[in-house]
């Protein structure tokens, strides 16, 4: 087939983008999306011209490292798929696509395709995790974890981090993403004793990050290639409330009030 | 060069338990005053970032992905092996050690991998503490599956997707060591160089990939956990940016690199199906516990779609010639038969490089529902990737590299011959000998990261002096400088070709002369081809841009020059090593049944080769290998 791409270029963080034109011909239906952009690369090359600058690793919808916008879609039109695991089988012949970055204030542009999204991994740091010094284990089956629990931790845990809830989201909110590694540990008994501190801090990190706030319009859920349900949002609020109630106890405790 | 693996002797059981008591150990005080440098956050360098942290080292971290928590390691699908025994079905730290030395052919260290296995029991009750969501019974406890042909159901598991719970078990962690400022993280960026000083590796060369600055970071050790090699084959299931850079910098620095040609093969992936495949993707192994793998009989029949093809005109040649294990023969065998009828004109699918898993009795002896439920994600992938669909035509398979055991030369305490440099995972060579079971590569990685490494890196530290010696030491100078003039010379070339296309090209060479099965004849072909074509690269090579930005070709092309060495490496091991055992068959050395045929008088040794520069015939040293406690045997599957 055919198509006719327009690719939003960018040379660094501080330039001015612009979308820019291309014709290619030759594409396979078996190729993959990344693969469609690695020919229009090497043809780009041969003509001396810059190549696209785009993020992928695994290629197998699994690293999370990929992702833009086709066609005002984040990682494109099919339900439940990366980009690079979006086959050119989705277009047809004759196809215009427009191609373009995650776009967010918290995200920016690196170059062309490429965003920096150390944002997210900056609300990690800030208490996404269970301390658990490497050593203190006890044996693994001490604790029964309930399959009911140990299933939704997962669900929720399948989260790759790829930003596509933020690309997707009106308001750039990142929800989606610190409701999903809440809802993970929270739902594990390990994870019980800074279940409230984790909320509040992985929170107030995502205001910082310069994200915007969830008002339920529900198109992270749609975007997630991983089929994240916006329920774990519910659950995040519902903890928070009850994790602002502890925090001034906590923070009298802490200063030998109590 | 005499290669001293340091492991200690007596009792196996007691060996690591003993060893952790004489070694010497770094005072709780004292540690923040140690630089450690980390370069890889998969499950090896991940692990080993954020418990050396915790311990209170200052730890830097350097990873080329955009986030360590992206790391090929997140790729791994299947499981991890442990031996807890919870199944009460026989199993025992002895008998992981046990199958593990048989899977690897008789080609690994008795003392890792018997302390590998004792870990092993560790690692599942760490990961569980983390929040490692692995699947459960209705009781609540762990589920256990068999996996790649074991006899005990050791495998842990979170769906098909345990490298990514694992790893992110591991960020999480590092997260965390991040946040307290005991370690420091430097993603997108990658390593050019080891800086080595009066004989000792004191700090790394790197290059930020998205301002372009090449700098030098100085420390008192280096832990290499940079994964593996299978990219040099260009086609493979790793992640596109995998690569043997960090690794064949320090080797080029010294380091020996052990058993390159040890490679592993996976039987079910997705064939090829264009010039412009970029990688190529696993199928889970469990498929064939329920499908069956034909072609057909007769050539003329390979261009007829397989419904039209009558049962007696179908060859299910796993099953004819393995009537005892069928299609769950071990991956090498499943991978060798499926090239063999492929080599016989027999193959299907384009390029005749493919061949059926047909799941249509299972779906009539038990149901589409049934089938669905056990393997209806991996089904729906396959569709998505081919669009066929494989409830109703059968599958197309071939096989695909997956991993290397081969790597930097290590001794028990995962050491390099450089002091203080450290390998860790499938970075280093150490226990899994010439083949690997499934599921132990996680295993390793963690065990060398949460487990090992804190232990050795303070025996190393506590035992030296460490001068001072900072970013403008004559040493440092002189690797930036050289990471520097390579830059140039990529951008300076200004040929036709691109990185990708050299790259592609090496990994024919590669794949058809020392993949599955390999013959002197091809490896000397191999060994011209190789130099004739990183001659050209160095003068035909086309990268834009500038070395100050953002630059992928760039990237690329470091990475291609190195497969393009490391690939000669590979070969010369291939063709020095007259037997087959494990991943490695030539085929001049096979069994009247075809089996892999061993030479123990000649070569149960490791193969340790020393850089003597480019062209030049690298120097072989030999570690001999000892069976104290696994006598080695011939296997068979008839
Ligand atoms: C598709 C697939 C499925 C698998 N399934 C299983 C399974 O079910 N069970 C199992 O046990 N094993 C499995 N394996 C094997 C296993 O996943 C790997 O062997 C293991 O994860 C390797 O871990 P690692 O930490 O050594 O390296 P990796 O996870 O590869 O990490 C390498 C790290 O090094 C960094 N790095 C590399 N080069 C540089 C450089 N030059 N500069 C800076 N940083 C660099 C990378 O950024 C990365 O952080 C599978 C492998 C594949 C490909
Ligand atoms: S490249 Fe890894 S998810 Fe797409």
């Amino acid at each position: 087939m055919k198509l006719k791409l327009h690719i939003w270029r960018q040379p660094n963080q501080s330039a001015q983008g612009a979308f820019a034109d291309y014709e290619l011909g030759d594409v396979s239906e078996d190729m993959s999306f990344l693969e469609m952009l690695d020919v229009l690369n090497e043809k780009l090359s041969a003509d001396g011209k810059d190549p696209v600058a785009f993020d992928h690793d695994c290629r197998e919808g699994i690293c999370g490292m990929c992702g833009m916008v086709v066609n005002g879609s984040p990682h494109g039109p099919r339900k439940s798929t990366t980009t690079c695991q979006l086959h050119m089988r989705s277009f047809k012949d004759g196809d215009e696509l427009w191609i373009e970055p995650w776009r967010a204030q918290a995200f920016p542009v690196l170059k062309d395709l490429v965003v920096d999204r150390s944002s997210f991994d900056r609300i990690i740091q800030s208490g996404g995790y269970i301390s658990a010094r490497a050593g203190s284990a006890q044996d693994a089956n001490a604790t029964l974890i309930p399959k009911l629990d140990a299933d939704t931790a997962f669900e929720a845990a399948a989260c790759i981090g790829c930003g596509a809830c933020v690309a997707a989201c009106p308001n750039a909110s990142a929800m989606l993403f610190v409701a999903a590694k809440v809802s993970h540990l929270g739902h594990l008994p390990q994870g019980q004793p800074e279940r409230y501190s984790r909320v509040r801090k992985m929170v107030s990190q995502m205001d910082a990050e310069g994200f915007g706030g969830c008002t339920n319009h529900k198109e992270c859920e749609a975007a997630c290639p991983k089929g994240i349900s916006i329920s774990h949002i519910a659950r995040l609020n519902r903890d928070l409330v009850k994790a602002q109630l502890t925090a001034a106890e906590e923070k009298a405790v802490s200063e030998g009030a109590g | 060069m005499e290669l001293k693996s340091n492991a200690p002797a007596g009792d196996i059981q007691t060996r690591w338990e003993r060893h952790r008591f004489e070694m010497k150990l770094v005072n709780p005080a004292n540690k923040r005053k140690y630089n450690v440098i980390v370069v890889g956050s998969g499950l090896a360098g991940g692990s080993a970032a954020a418990t050396l942290g915790e311990l209170g080292y200052n730890v830097r971290c350097f990873c080329y992905q955009d986030s360590p928590r992206r790391a090929h390691s997140i790729a791994a699908q299947g499981g991890i092996n442990a031996a807890k025994n919870y199944q009460n079905d026989g199993d025992s730290v002895y008998r992981l050690f046990y199958d593990t030395v048989k899977g690897g052919d008789f080609r690994a260290r008795e003392s890792n991998v018997y302390r590998l296995a004792e870990l092993s029991v560790n690692i599942i009750d760490q990961c569980v503490a983390q929040g490692v969501p692995f699947a459960r019974e209705y009781s609540g406890l762990l589920a256990n599956r068999s996996f790649g042909g074991a006899q005990v159901s050791r495998t842990f598991y979170a769906r098909g997707q345990t490298g990514q719970q694992l790893l992110l078990g591991a960020y999480q962690a590092l997260s965390r060591q991040i946040a307290d400022g005991k370690v420091k993280m430097y993603p997108r960026t990658e390593m050019l160089d080891v800086v080595v000083v009066n004989g000792r590796a004191r700090g790394i060369v790197t290059r930020d990939m998205v301002s372009g600055k090449t700098e030098v970071h100085m420390a008192d050790a280096v832990i290499l956990a940079t994964g593996g090699y299978g990219n040099v084959f260009y086609l493979s299931t790793n992640a596109k940016g995998c690569n043997v850079m960090a690794s064949w910098r320090a080797h080029r620095r010294g380091a020996l690199m052990a058993n390159p040609c040890y490679t592993q093969i996976h039987p079910t992936c997705i064939p090829v199906s264009g010039d412009y495949q970029s990688k190529l993707t696993l199928m889970s192994e469990s498929l064939r516990n329920d499908g069956r793998v034909w072609v057909p009989k007769r050539k003329e029949d390979v261009g007829k779609s397989a419904a039209s093809i009558a049962e007696g005109d179908r060859d299910y040649y796993l099953e004819r010639k393995y009537p005892s294990f069928g299609n769950l023969v071990p991956r090498d065998i499943a991978s060798r038969n499926a090239k063999e009828v492929c080599d016989e004109g027999r193959g299907v699918g384009p390029g005749g490089l493919g061949v059926y898993l047909d799941f249509s009795d299972a779906i009539k002896r038990l149901g589409e529902a049934a089938v669905s439920e056990r393997y209806g994600n991996l089904f729906e992938m396959y569709e998505r990737i081919t669009g066929d669909n494989p409830y109703k035509t059968p599958m197309r398979i071939y096989p695909a590299i997956h991993y290397t055991m081969g790597g930097l030369w290590v001794d028990y305490n995962l050491m390099s011959n450089v002091p203080g440099l450290f390998v860790l995972g499938e970075a280093n060579f150490s226990d899994h000998g010439a083949n690997r079971l499934g599921a132990s590569a996680l295993m390793q990685g963690l065990a060398d990261g949460y487990f090992v490494i804190p232990y050795t890196l303070g025996h190393y530290l506590a035992q030296q002096k460490f001068e001072p010696v900072s970013e403008s030491t004559a040493e440092a100078k002189d690797a930036l400088r050289s990471a520097d003039d390579r830059i140039k010379q990529f951008l300076s070339i200004n040929g036709k070709r691109s990185p990708d296309s050299f790259h592609r090209e090496l990994g024919k060479i590669c794949w058809d002369k020392c993949g599955m099965a390999r013959d002197a004849a091809g490896l000397k072909e191999a060994l011209k081809r190789i130099p004739e074509l990183r001659e050209e690269f160095w003068k035909n090579l086309r990268v834009l841009g500038s070395g100050a930005e953002l630059n992928q070709s760039l990237e690329q092309a470091g990475r291609v020059a190195d497969f393009l060495e490391f690939g000669e490496l590979m070969c010369n091991d291939a063709l020095q090593r007259e037997e087959s055992c494990g991943g490695h068959f030539r085929t001049e050395h096979q069994t009247e049944e075809g089996e892999a045929k061993r030479d123990d008088d000649k070569f149960t040794y490791v193969a340790a080769w020393e850089w003597k520069g480019v062209g030049n015939a690298p120097q072989l040293h030999k570690e001999p290998l000892t069976f104290d406690y696994v006598h080695p045997s011939q296997r068979s599957y008839k």
